[in-house]
């Protein structure tokens, strides 16, 4: 019976180690091109992108194809503005379609969801062009409503000279009469503004777009206290003259990052959007990517894509690690004194195992508590995704059970948090994990039996873990994913 | 999406339909990637450049030199910027294009032949911090993807500068000489960002220093930009540019 649990255990850690390296991009067919930020739209996602056409999820992490945008062209955006959806496109290709005289056009319209009886996009108006021949194409447009001023702003351009600043009416989507084009970047394209805590930012996707894996598409930021520029980076650069700060580049086994997008879900969660030139997991295709978006020194970065595998998880609060209610089991040995023989030979001393304790824990649910960390195994949680259960926007949900077994962390229904000797899939027993602005996590179970709250894993005391609302400003919502 | 892309198409199918065609002299000229618009009617430099006044000219305030000797691109087809690895680079840039091609001092109007190519020397003084090389190019109605760029000039120093370094920005890769003994090599798929790649220190000699530089690029607009940084990192200003 120990051999056979002895192999199982192997087994489980073998599979732990294979899961720690995956890290995946959208599921479904996230096959797009130059999306555009992603809208929320009646409890579904959507993104656009070259070409027409473009993506919907239902969860924010299934995409499949089905949006409708007409025009063709290349790299849309999308805001909402009021209760309409703008869409800013370039009608041309940036070179695809015969040159660079491009075109920037916009439409209106009431939903994004080509079933609704409200489905019916307005005339497209034409606010920006190039004729081929200037330092600029008019494509790859990236919108901004100020919401110190509600002035509408639109960037565009590519390599092929300035990345230039328009604004619109954001009441009608029209050039706003007699705006002059500024010219605020070079060597970008894809450009994207976004606000923050007084300061401006154009991001901007570097290298070189559409040649699979030998892509070396990467994003790049530049911050201005004026949404006309100058555009500078962390070393003082102007973008104007090539600057630009990392925000994301290749990573694993999905290459060349563009076309950057926000999403603020709620305060200190947000995500970003791109595509990634070349999945090599899926015949080097190019795919949606949702990461979190942290900021960091006041400035943008690309959060990870939650890897799976074995962690201590540390509350932020104290930095106590969540545990299993249990006895402490001593290991063998005591101190060695305070004045050791120099010259004795040195032993490794083994870990403490599942096997040496798990025979003293209770057989049903046990309660979890916060306590500081052992490296013991009650204090060790093996976070795998729950394939066919779907997500949320950026990630799949997945189970929290201790190392080695399927005892499972669980929401109730008094709002605490327990381990369920087996995992079931029940959605009480799936947790969305959301890495923060600040680079901490979020985790929240999918469902809180018979509450319709959306409610979080909070230490409600050093020791004491609890489900609970969330809030950015307290380190009892925060947790971190520490591999030992 | 950019003009890369569509070079980068043109390119796949000028691959398929031509063979390989990373050799140094193209049988035949790349075609242009623009196809001349309505407004294409009357092409210039003027935009971009003037000619290299008789005065002596300082580097701009943030130190980059703007007074070049350029040499009308050569043909050098290539689909792809990826291509341009370290090893690449040095062997094309050790093909002899032209004779004394690294140690020639041209002169403003002086031709060489490359293959069956007379190409000419400008000396321009650039308007922007940049020498945007695409412009050159295009302006003069010579090719404008695929090509390489000769670049020269002479710096005046008033006197011996020790620990400086010579800060390059290119589109695409390029590749530096100070006297000649190189000071620096940019290669892979670049875009032209100011103080992109810089040089181990070297010596500013007192009087004359010659720069040479070489650029190469694929699709995309070409340009380069120049300065040197003293051990403070800062612009080295107290240059006089005289172009010979």
């Amino acid at each position: 019976m120990m051999k056979t649990k002895i192999i199982e255990l192997s087994a489980i850690a073998l599979i732990s180690v294979c899961f720690a390296a995956t890290a995946t991009a959208q599921s479904g067919k996230p096959f797009i091109h130059d999306p555009s930020t992603i809208m929320e739209c009646d409890g579904k996602y959507y993104t656009f992108g070259t070409g027409g056409g473009g993506l919907i999820s239902e969860d924010g992490w299934i995409w499949n194809s089905g949006a409708v945008r007409p025009g063709g062209g290349a790299a849309p955006d999308a805001m909402k503005i009021g209760d309409r959806y703008l869409i800013v496109y370039g009608a041309t290709g940036g070179g695809l379609g015969g040159g660079h005289n491009g075109r920037i056009l916009t439409m209106w319209n009431k939903t994004l969801d080509p079933q609704s009886p409200d489905f019916q996009y307005s005339e497209p108006i034409l606010v920006a062009q190039s004729d081929g021949i200037e330092d600029n194409d008019a494509i790859d447009p990236g919108l901004l409503l100020d919401p110190n001023d509600g002035r509408l702003w639109c960037s565009y351009g590519t390599y092929f000279g300035f990345i230039r600043l328009i604004e619109l009416d954001p009441q009608t989507g029209k050039r706003v009469e007699g705006n002059k084009a500024i010219d605020i970047a070079i060597d970008c394209e894809a450009t994207d503004l976004e606000y923050r805590d007084g300061w401006y930012y154009l991001l901007g996707t570097h290298g070189t777009c559409c040649d699979g894996a030998n892509s070396t598409y990467n994003i790049v930021v530049g911050r201005s206290r004026s949404v006309t520029g100058p555009y500078l980076d962390n070393m003082g650069r102007d973008m104007l003259r090539g600057g630009g700060k990392m925000v994301l580049s290749a990573g694993g086994r999905l290459i060349g990052p563009g076309h950057f997008g926000r999403l603020i879900l709620e305060e200190g969660v947000e995500k970003m959007s791109c595509h990634y030139e070349a999945d090599l997991d899926q015949s080097g295709r190019s795919v949606l990517g949702i990461r979190p978006l942290l900021w960091k020194d006041g400035w943008p970065v690309a959060g990870d894509i939650f890897r799976e595998g074995t962690y201590e998880i540390e509350s932020v609060r104290r930095g106590y690690a969540l545990e299993l209610t249990v006895d402490f089991i001593r290991m063998p040995g005591r101190m060695r004194g305070f004045r050791p023989d120099p010259d004795e030979p040195i032993i490794s001393i083994p870990s403490q195992e599942l096997a040496d304790v798990i025979h003293t824990w209770p057989a049903g649910e046990i309660d979890v508590r916060i306590g500081d960390y052992m490296s013991r195994p009650h204090q060790q949680w093996t976070i795998t995704a729950v394939p066919d259960a779907g997500g949320y926007l950026g990630g799949p949900y997945y189970r929290i059970v201790i190392a080695g077994t399927n005892r499972a962390l669980a929401a109730t229904a008094d709002a605490e948090v327990i381990t369920v000797p087996e995992f079931t899939g029940a959605p009480e027993q799936l947790w969305r994990i959301d890495q923060l602005t600040d680079g901490t996590y979020r985790i929240m179970p999918k469902v809180v039996p018979g509450s319709d709250e959306n409610l979080v894993l909070v230490s409600v005391g050093d020791s004491t873990p609890s489900l609970g609302r969330f809030d950015m400003n307290s380190d009892n919502s925060k947790w971190n994913f520490r591999s030992h | 999406m950019s003009i890369k892309t569509k070079a980068l198409l043109f390119g796949v199918g000028l691959l398929f339909l031509a063979g390989p065609v990373l050799h140094a002299q193209p049988e035949r000229p790349f075609r242009q990637m623009d196809d001349p618009t309505k407004l294409d009617t009357v092409r210039s430099i003027a935009g971009y450049f003037t000619p290299a006044a008789k005065s002596k000219k300082s580097p701009d305030a943030d130190g980059f030199i703007q007074r070049w000797l350029l040499l009308e691109p050569i043909s050098k087809p290539n689909f792809t910027n990826t291509v341009f690895t370290d090893s690449y680079l040095r062997k094309a840039f050790d093909t002899l294009y032209f004779p004394d091609q690294f140690t020639i001092l041209p002169k403003n109007g002086e031709k060489v032949r490359v293959g069956d190519n007379e190409l000419t020397w400008h000396a321009l003084d650039s308007k922007n911090f940049n020498v945007k090389l695409f412009r050159f190019a295009y302006g003069l109605h010579k090719q404008v993807y695929g090509v390489i760029f000769w670049a020269v000039t002479i710096v005046n120093s008033p006197e011996e500068v020790k620990n400086v370094r010579m800060a390059v920005g290119s589109n695409s890769a390029s590749m530096w000489w100070l006297n000649g003994e190189e000071a620096v090599l940019l290669s892979g798929d670049r875009r032209m960002v100011m103080d992109d790649c810089v040089s181990p220190r070297l010596t500013l000699n007192k009087g004359k220093n010659i720069i040479r530089g070489v650029v190469i690029n694929g699709p995309g607009m070409s340009d380069f930009c120049v300065r040197f940084l003293d051990e403070n990192g800062e612009p080295v200003r107290n240059l006089t540019i005289t172009g010979k």
